[in-house]
């Protein structure tokens, strides 16, 4: 293996955020999407967002990046390994921010849907002026978890040769064969970013947060 | 599904109707371009001769994947299991304990427990303890980086289902004066454990999903036969898709018993979203 300078050590770090980043917006956008395919008033988009979503949350984030990365070159897809990564993981994260949405557009109590018909909202007003403004607020706390498990999960990248944080420290403890720094170190990145994503999380929610 | 989203629209007249089939027109013409633009991809490539499927019409290949999910994935999955629901039971009574510095420590070690990525831990078994000369089998290798992480995702699975519970029913447990124990174990656990049961299913599903961490080690689960299969038999396509398969359909089961319990415990007014 090649030997990591210091500056290689940010670079990983750079890695997983960058990766982090670009999967966590993507599926925050696809995401909402699918919702929006599930309670579309036409069946067929709803079986599709109710299949693709079923098929995410039931087959494992290694087989995908395994599948993307070095099976589906023998079909002739086939493109760079780190944008190929992210968008696995983003349309596999996708999956859990649908979950989320949807069961936020739940909690929406039925009679706020009830009185925008009673006060003669159309169907798209009452979607952007009364479901999605309070849904949103619902599932701060969800996608903040979802985002959790997103940076957690990036640490797989690493099994399909990816230079984020967990490759980086194994490469590092071979060189230093000092386990317990170095993987307390790398630990620590995980734990710094995943209070931040909680931090940002809290502060967002009493930011949207509704005074009754 | 149970969803409250019937209120957003009208019964459809016969303008949304219209609207309603050419919307599914539409889509139906956009799935089918993705689905035949997909098998014309792999068709191009040789991926749908019947050369290439041809060993899955045999039983070995067969016989060999569901072994190694038997023998691999359930195995990791029922030891990590019969570890965590015990440890994550210690969790979270020391986490509800009535001591201050026990709660806090607790919780502590339970956020750490869960913003680790397994496969970290899974490293740490592999390359740092045999370093101090600790070095079990392969399979807890696997085993106890799971145990970590999904003991403090179940000690917070049950705190959730007990910090649910309306505060009267400790405070009854106590004043007809009952032990802390027994309010627990009377009142408060089967109750909390009812609440949650869909929530431990969809964790089931997650831990089955995780035990494929069994491909880094070298354990051999579903994913590692995957590994060993195609650079056999050089059917990478073939045999992930086969094997996402497998995995997908014990699981889809799982997820579908959660929501079926999740509706059920919704109708019956026990109602936790997590």
């Amino acid at each position: 293996m090649n030997a990591l300078t210091p500056g290689g050590v940010l670079d990983a770090v750079g890695t997983t955020l960058l990766v982090f980043a670009a999967a966590g917006a993507g599926s925050i956008i696809l995401g909402t999407l699918i919702t929006v395919a599930r309670v579309s008033p036409i069946p067929l988009l709803r079986a599709a967002a109710f299949a693709y979503v079923q098929f995410f949350l039931n087959v494992p984030l290694l087989a995908l990046l395994i599948i993307a990365v070095f099976a589906l070159p023998d079909a002739g897809v086939i493109g760079p390994l780190l944008p190929t990564a992210i968008i696995t993981l983003a349309v596999y994260e996708a999956a859990y921010v649908a979950e989320a949405v949807r069961s936020g557009v739940n909690t929406i109590a039925v009679g706020q849907l009830e009185a925008a018909r009673a006060l003669g909202l159309r169907q798209a007003q009452t979607l952007s002026l009364v479901v999605v403004p309070q849904a949103l607020r619902a599932v701060v706390q969800p996608i903040a978890n979802i985002m959790i498990a997103l940076v957690m999960n990036t640490a797989l990248l690493a099994a399909v040769g990816i230079v984020e944080v967990t490759a980086a420290t194994n490469v590092l403890n071979q060189q230093l064969a000092k386990p317990i720094p170095i993987y307390t170190g790398s630990g620590l990145v995980y734990m710094i970013i995943a209070l931040a994503i909680g931090l940002a999380a809290g502060w967002v929610e009493r930011k949207v947060a509704i005074k009754r | 599904m149970s969803d409250n989203l019937s209120y957003l629209y009208d019964t459809p007249g016969p303008r949304a109707r219209r609207r309603v089939l050419a919307g599914s027109a539409i889509s139906a013409l956009v799935i089918a371009a993705v689905i035949a633009a997909g098998l014309w991809q792999f068709a191009q490539h040789g991926q749908l001769d019947s050369r290439v499927w041809e060993p899955f019409s045999q039983w070995p290949i067969w016989d060999y994947m569901l072994n190694a999910y038997a023998t691999g994935t359930l195995a990791a999955a029922g030891l990590t299991l019969a570890m965590s629901a015990p440890l994550g039971l210690v969790l979270v009574l020391l986490r509800l304990s009535p001591l201050g510095p026990v709660r806090r420590i607790t919780a502590g070690y339970i956020e750490v427990a869960r913003t680790i990525p397994v496969l970290l831990l899974v490293y740490v078994m592999m390359f740092a303890l045999p370093h101090y000369g600790i070095n079990p089998g392969t399979i807890w290798k696997l085993a106890i980086p799971l145990t970590v992480a999904h003991s403090a995702l179940l000690a917070e699975i049950m705190r959730a289902g007990i910090v649910s519970l309306p505060r009267g029913q400790e405070e009854a447990g106590l004043g007809v004066g009952l032990p802390r124990r027994q309010v627990f174990t009377a009142i408060l656990a089967p109750q909390a454990l009812r609440a949650v049961t869909p929530s431990l299913v969809t964790q089931l599903v997650s831990l089955l999903k995780d035990t494929s961490l069994g491909y880094v080690l070298g354990f051999f689960e579903l994913l590692q036969a995957g590994n060993v299969l195609s650079s056999y038999n050089h059917l990478l396509i073939q045999d992930y898709l086969v094997i996402a398969l497998i995995y997908l359909v014990p699981n889809a089961l799982l997820s579908f018993l959660a929501s079926w319990l999740r509706r059920r415990a919704d109708s019956r007014g026990i109602t936790l979203t997590d």
